[in-house]
């Protein structure tokens, strides 16, 4: 493979950076040669958090050029769209947790939040595959993370990485109950 | 996969996907870097964390967190001065604090050696400014190695740490945001682990005394060592040319992660330019770059930030009467933000058009993107600044003036509190309040102080205070931890603020509970009446860290706040002036609660008047 990009997005809080290890080694696991990293400025507080991972022999720096993201994936609805926004190529795939932490401006009545509808219209433009994962009957909101690598390891979306690459992962970094739990999650979306 | 801290001290060689900063642990622990201080700031927490996961038995290094840059690195100095490799690390504007000491470093004979890792944030990711410490390495005579990836930096370290101790001196490893956060796999070397601190410290090695004479001796003595580090650096291999034969006479000079954003670029070229990728970026080598130049025609140089590598390629040049054509910085765009892979594509595309055939990686911004609203960052659920500040709102009139600091409360400044309306830099809240009081009788002038920042540098400008007999009040926001870089303790675990002030003479200094937001009102009330300093202490711990160690206790029951239909009136002060992130309006602008953020702390209830906030009990 020469190069596949994936970019990462969600609120702070969310767990994106167990989602990010997690297709990182799993790409890892696979033979892939990958690179990643994670942009979170104050990101505890609730701001937006950005990861990316590049798999493939011609891949350099961890940072992408805008709209050449081969996978989007979304924690949270308005980051979705903001994340294909600046990264979705044409003909890519877009996977988002159904699911609103209303930013501030929503909030505060200032802009509307964003839908579902939204999401497929952007879609539709980036000629894109979307994937909507919902996020109901998680034991706990920090699983969301293991929805959407279930999600992503059943529809086969990095090519070459197979489930048993990503169940390998989480075994390097969870332990104990922490990691039957997660793994569970990620079996019940894998499918 | 390891335990992290178990495999930072394995003797035995090893690969394994790590992220900068714990990669640097490592070559910490190779080298047997036997000190290591530090004052926490983003992008380097991580550092400190990797540290602290290693098991105590096995503890490699003395650590600390010093109570501000400046003591970290005199700390470490002086450890090398005992004869230790010993480090300092921080973030970008830490040098800013540090440097009364740093300058002199590069001066002095530090038997033992020492490495400075200082990380710049180009783009200001996580600082209130992107400055180029380069512009100050010039001044310092300090070595400056500059990593372009995790591998390099765990590499490049090594280097730093080897020429360090051979040149006694020091050598900063300058690493950028996304160096210390980008993750790879690296294979890491074996080593021997043996302790053996040493406590040699002799004046014989110095001069140590820079006074008027020796002052210009030592420097003298700096100057000097600049031949043998030359001969390092290209015996290090780590300034490198990559020729190509179908360059076109074109050339670029770049070091770091740019090297990266070049290569990227570059896939997408018609012919590929020669590369020289800068390891050492002080001194420049003017050997291997007379060379590059002379072999190219055009050569394009792109650095982040400042034109430090421009201006004194520039000057060899001139001096060598070349006549290859310098491209650098053209606008001031070029002097702002990350050199991004797409900023470096345009870059090369506006400077050499045919290298890059047209392009249509823009195609996708050729219809109209949906907005997106802003998501700044926010104070979390639960938070005591929000609580104080909702309080000390209804204490203040319109036209007082409220001064910022840095740290997790200076979210404050924005809707819908919008307290803080001026910020510096760490700890300049007290002086800049005085400033603002004098020959002030209309307004009264508010600063507020984090309590991690009160000792960082905090502390001259309270003091300052009661020296000058300025009139301010000052509102300590003291939460227990430095919060905003991630928790990390200081010095208010030994030292209560309240006795200290109260020994320093202030009189008036009322404490509280943030969530008790009566008696914080009445009390910045008092403190705003006061004649001179007045302090208010607004105490309630972090509740991120709080409610983390709660949720692994066994047993742990969350609550939830939940809305009264009957007794809401939809006028929405939970949402719109408290303004914690768990209310949701929804599209009927009823108000609901987000379950997942919500953690149940009850700060909201006081800001409803219709008391319709009550709490909700659920089962972990
Ligand atoms: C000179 C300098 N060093 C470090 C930092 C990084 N930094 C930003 S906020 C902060 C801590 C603030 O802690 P505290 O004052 O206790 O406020 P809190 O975040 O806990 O509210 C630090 C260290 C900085 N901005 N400047």
């Amino acid at each position: 493979m020469k190069e596949f990009n994936i970019y990462l997005t969600g609120v702070g809080g969310q767990g994106i950076g167990l989602l990010s290890q997690t297709l990182l080694r799993g790409a890892d696991h696979a033979g892939l040669k990958v690179i990643g990293v994670d942009t979170h400025g104050l990101a505890q507080r609730g701001g937006v958090v950005v990861s990316r991972i590049r798999c493939g022999s011609h891949v350099f720096s961890p940072l992408t050029l805008s709209h050449t993201c081969d996978l989007v994936l979304g924690m949270e609805i308005h980051e979705a769209l903001r994340g294909m926004n600046t990264a979705m190529k044409q003909g890519g795939a877009l996977v988002y947790m159904d699911l609103s932490w209303q930013p501030l401006p929503v909030r505060l009545n200032q802009s509307p939040e964003i839908t579902a509808e939204d999401i497929v219209g952007a879609c539709r433009q980036f000629d894109a595959r979307c994937i909507e994962v919902k996020p109901k009957g998680l034991p706990d909101a920090r699983m969301q993370n293991m929805a959407l690598v279930g999600t992503v390891a059943k529809h086969g979306l990095i090519p070459g990485v197979s489930k048993s690459d990503y169940a390998k992962a989480l075994e390097d970094l969870l332990k104990g109950e922490m990691l039957t739990r997660n793994l569970d999650v990620f079996n019940r979306y894998a499918g | 996969m390891k335990k992290l801290g178990e495999l930072l001290v394995q003797e035995d060689s090893f690969e394994e996907i790590l992220m900068g900063n714990q990669a640097l642990v490592r070559a910490m622990v190779e080298t047997k870097t036997l000190v290591v201080t530090s004052y926490p700031g983003s992008p380097t927490p991580e550092i400190a964390t990797a540290i602290m996961d290693i098991p105590e038995a096995h503890t490699p290094f003395y650590f600390e967190f010093s109570v501000n840059e400046k003591v970290a690195t005199e700390v470490a100095f002086g450890a090398a001065l005992n004869g230790n490799l010993s480090c300092v690390f921080f973030k970008s504007v830490g040098l800013n604090v540090a440097l009364d000491s740093f300058v002199q470093l590069g001066l002095l004979n530090i038997i033992g050696g020492m490495v400075v890792v200082v990380v710049d944030d180009p783009g200001a990711n996580s600082s209130q400014n992107e400055q180029d410490n380069r512009n100050i390495y010039r001044m310092a005579k300090a070595i400056v190695l500059e990593p372009a990836s995790p591998k390099e930096a765990y590499e490049y370290y090594k280097v730093a740490a080897r020429l360090a101790a051979a040149q006694k001196t020091i050598v900063v490893l300058r690493l950028t945001t996304h160096v210390c956060h980008a993750r790879q796999k690296i294979s890491f070397a074996g080593y021997k682990q043996d302790k053996g601190y040493k406590t040699d410290f002799d004046t014989k090695n110095g001069p140590y005394i820079p006074l008027t004479v020796l002052a210009l001796e030592m420097k003298r003595l700096a100057l000097k060592r600049t031949a043998p580090v030359l001969s390092f650096i290209r015996e290090s291999g780590l300034n490198r040319v990559k020729t190509r034969s179908d360059s076109r006479g074109k050339g670029i000079i770049t070091s770091g992660l740019t090297w990266l954003s070049v290569l990227d670029a570059l896939e997408q070229a018609a012919y590929r330019p020669n590369i020289l990728k800068l390891g050492f970026t002080n001194p420049l080598d003017p050997e291997v770059i007379l060379d590059f130049l002379k072999a190219n025609e055009q050569v394009l140089i792109l650095e982040e930030l400042d034109d430090i590598l421009e201006n004194q390629i520039k000057a060899m040049a001139y001096d060598q009467g070349l006549s290859t054509v310098i491209i650098g910085k053209t606008d001031d765009t070029d002097f702002i933000g990350e050199f991004t892979p797409d900023k470096t594509f345009d870059k090369i595309l506006n400077t050499w058009p045919e290298m890059m055939p047209a392009q249509d990686k823009n195609k996708a911004q050729k219809f109209p993107l949906l907005a997106v609203p802003e998501r700044p960052a926010q104070m979390c659920p639960g938070c005591g600044h929000r609580s104080a500040f909702f309080a000390v709102k209804q204490a203040l009139k319109k036209n007082d003036v409220t001064v910022a600091d840095i740290g997790c409360h200076t979210l404050g400044y924005m809707p819908p509190y919008e307290v803080g309306q001026v910020l510096l830099c760490m700890g300049a809240s007290p002086g800049i309040a005085s400033g603002l009081s004098l020959n002030n009788t209309q307004k009264k002038v508010v600063a507020f102080l984090g309590d991690s920042t009160f000792f960082h540098a905090g502390l001259p400008g309270v003091i300052n205070t009661i020296f000058n007999h300025h009139n301010i009040t000052l509102i300590i926001m003291e939460n227990g931890t430095t919060a905003m870089t991630g928790h990390q303790d200081h010095a208010g675990r030994s030292i209560n603020i309240e006795t200290l002030l109260k020994g320093l003479g202030i009189e008036q200094i009322l404490t509280c509970d943030t969530y008790n937001q009566e008696r914080l009102t009445d009390h910045v009330k008092t403190a705003l009446g006061t004649q001179g300093i007045s302090v208010v202490i607004a105490r309630h711990p972090c509740m991120l860290k709080f409610t983390r160690s709660q949720q692994k206790k066994q047993g742990y029951v969350r609550k939830h706040i939940s809305i009264d239909p009957s007794t809401c009136t939809r006028i929405h002060a939970c949402v719109e002036k408290f303004g914690c992130p768990s209310f949701v309006r929804n599209p009927d602008q009823s108000v609901g609660v987000n379950m997942d953020l919500c953690i149940g702390d009850g700060s909201c209830r006081p800001s409803c008047p219709e008391q319709a906030l009550g709490f909700e009990r659920k089962e972990e």
